[in-house]
């Protein structure tokens, strides 16, 4: 990219086009790496012109789907950030482990990796027979993987320092069989996941959870939009629930703030009141 | 002279050296911000910052997500994201892809920069082993913005800005100890 072949009003254009073609709605989202992935995509299928490109999105429903997972990141790992695992392990989940029953929602879940994670660290605490983990995203595709469990192979290395480094006491390979290229994950840990399409910036809380995970999902959003999110996380949280950020995320700004009380060195906020 | 609106330093191996070299020269009363992106293992997080703030009184901080960019901070990129700048100068954090095996790249950062400063943005390559930041050069000239290499017979490792040099039209090529005096006289 010289100059890019995309320009501000046509992004614009295309966004309204999603919109009111398929209701949804991009238009809360920071521009720079919008902008940025639209024209990747563009250049990666050779798009020929503007006007091509966007008839094949208002057009073909296949392209549109296409369109919609490349131009959200995906990308994701287990035991991201192991401090953070390390917190969850033991701070956060044993303080939910008192409770009779624990729900989590882990929004924009992409490809599984986190639910998977988080699901290990509960089966550990001997809490995964009494927990129920709501991974969701927007995107339909990642989903369908996430619900596979199957993870590339050649990452199960860097998965395993992180699951030690996260304060993991077993050996990580006990979790998945290898099958040629990718490691399968053992069928319990996803016995207590359930996968479901939601749009945060659209849909509406659909139940209360103890605990909210959403890292690294907010930093594509306006500030605007990052409070709304932040207002349905508040509405979808109990009492003295947790909601965990990514690291370089914060509430601060929010008017949920006054509501929440950091834990120290972590992006882990408790609710103290409502 | 052009105006100067950011001063963008990109760099890999061997530029964790020229930085500290060159900070302590910088003089405190910048008119324009400073954005280090530089390629570091993931995981030394708060460490570079207070490292680089070691050397000079300028405000350095570590960015952080949609934070709005000041004249007289240097900001340096978080480790394992990209560091983009929105149209309204406004910094923003994306974790996709690795870039040039990257993250964050320089090339992500010089090129959304570029489009935002237009022709008020000077962009520094220095050390480095791959050729990230070579394409960014070539979007920051597009724009109307001024590229910057470090000599790479002075640089530890000369292949990222032979690269630039290579294959873009750069405006200055500066020795170590001549990269101070430069933002010095930048307004």
């Amino acid at each position: 990219m010289e100059l890019p072949v995309i320009n501000d009003e046509q992004i614009e254009i295309l966004l309204s086009d999603l919109l009111e073609q398929y209701g949804y709605d991009f238009t809360g989202y920071s521009r720079a790496s919008l902008k940025r992935r639209i024209i990747r995509l563009y250049a990666l299928d050779k798009a020929l012109s503007f006007a091509e490109f966007r008839y094949q999105v208002n057009n073909d429903p296949g392209y549109f789907k296409r369109f919609v997972e490349q131009i959200t990141v995906n990308v994701t790992e287990m035991f991201r950030d192991p401090q953070f695992f390390k917190a969850l392990r033991e701070i956060v989940l044993p303080k939910l482990g008192t409770y009779p029953f624990i729900r989590i929602w882990l929004a924009g879940c992409s490809t599984g990796e986190e639910a998977y994670s988080i699901s290990i660290v509960l089966k550990e605490l001997n809490l995964l027979h009494k927990s129920l983990i709501y991974a969701t995203d927007l995107n339909p595709a990642v989903l369908e993987k996430a619900a596979q469990g199957m993870f590339a192979l050649g990452q199960m290395k860097q998965y395993s320092e992180n699951y030690i480094a996260a304060g993991g006491i077993m050996d990580f390979s006990t979790y998945y069989s290898a099958n040629y290229s990718l490691a399968k994950f053992d069928e319990e840990l996803k016995s207590k996941i359930i996968f479901s399409t939601h749009n945060l910036v659209s849909d509406h809380s659909f139940n209360e959870f103890q605990l909210i995970l959403c890292r690294n999902v907010l930093i594509y959003f306006d500030r605007d939009l990052q409070n709304n999110v932040l207002e349905l996380f508040d509405q979808s949280l109990e009492d003295l629930g947790y909601l965990a950020l990514g690291t370089k995320e914060t509430i601060e700004f929010s008017g949920i703030n006054k509501k929440y009380k950091r834990l120290p060195a972590n992006k882990i906020w408790r609710k103290i009141s409502s | 002279m052009r105006k100067c609106e950011a001063f963008i330093i990109g760099g890999s191996a061997g530029s964790l050296d020229v930085l500290l070299k060159v900070l302590p020269d910088i003089r405190p009363d910048i008119s324009f911000p400073i954005i280090i992106v530089i390629h570091r293992k993931h995981g030394a997080d708060s460490l570079l910052p207070d490292l680089l703030s070691s050397r000079t009184k300028l405000i350095v901080k570590e960015v952080d997500e949609k934070e709005k960019i000041v004249a007289g901070t240097i900001y340096v990129a978080p480790s394992d994201y990209h560091l983009l700048v929105e149209m309204d100068r406004t910094f923003s954090l994306d974790y996709s892809e690795k870039v040039n095996y990257s993250r964050p790249a320089i090339d992500v950062t010089f090129q959304t920069a570029a489009e935002a400063y237009k022709n008020k943005l000077v962009c520094l390559l220095l050390s480095g082993s791959n050729a990230d930041g070579v394409k960014g050069l070539k979007t920051v000239k597009a724009w109307g913005g001024e590229a910057v290499i470090q000599d790479p017979e002075s640089a530890q490792v000369a292949y990222m800005p032979e690269q630039a040099k290579k294959h873009v039209e750069i405006d200055r090529i500066l020795r170590i100890e001549d990269v101070a005096e430069f933002i010095n006289l930048l307004r």
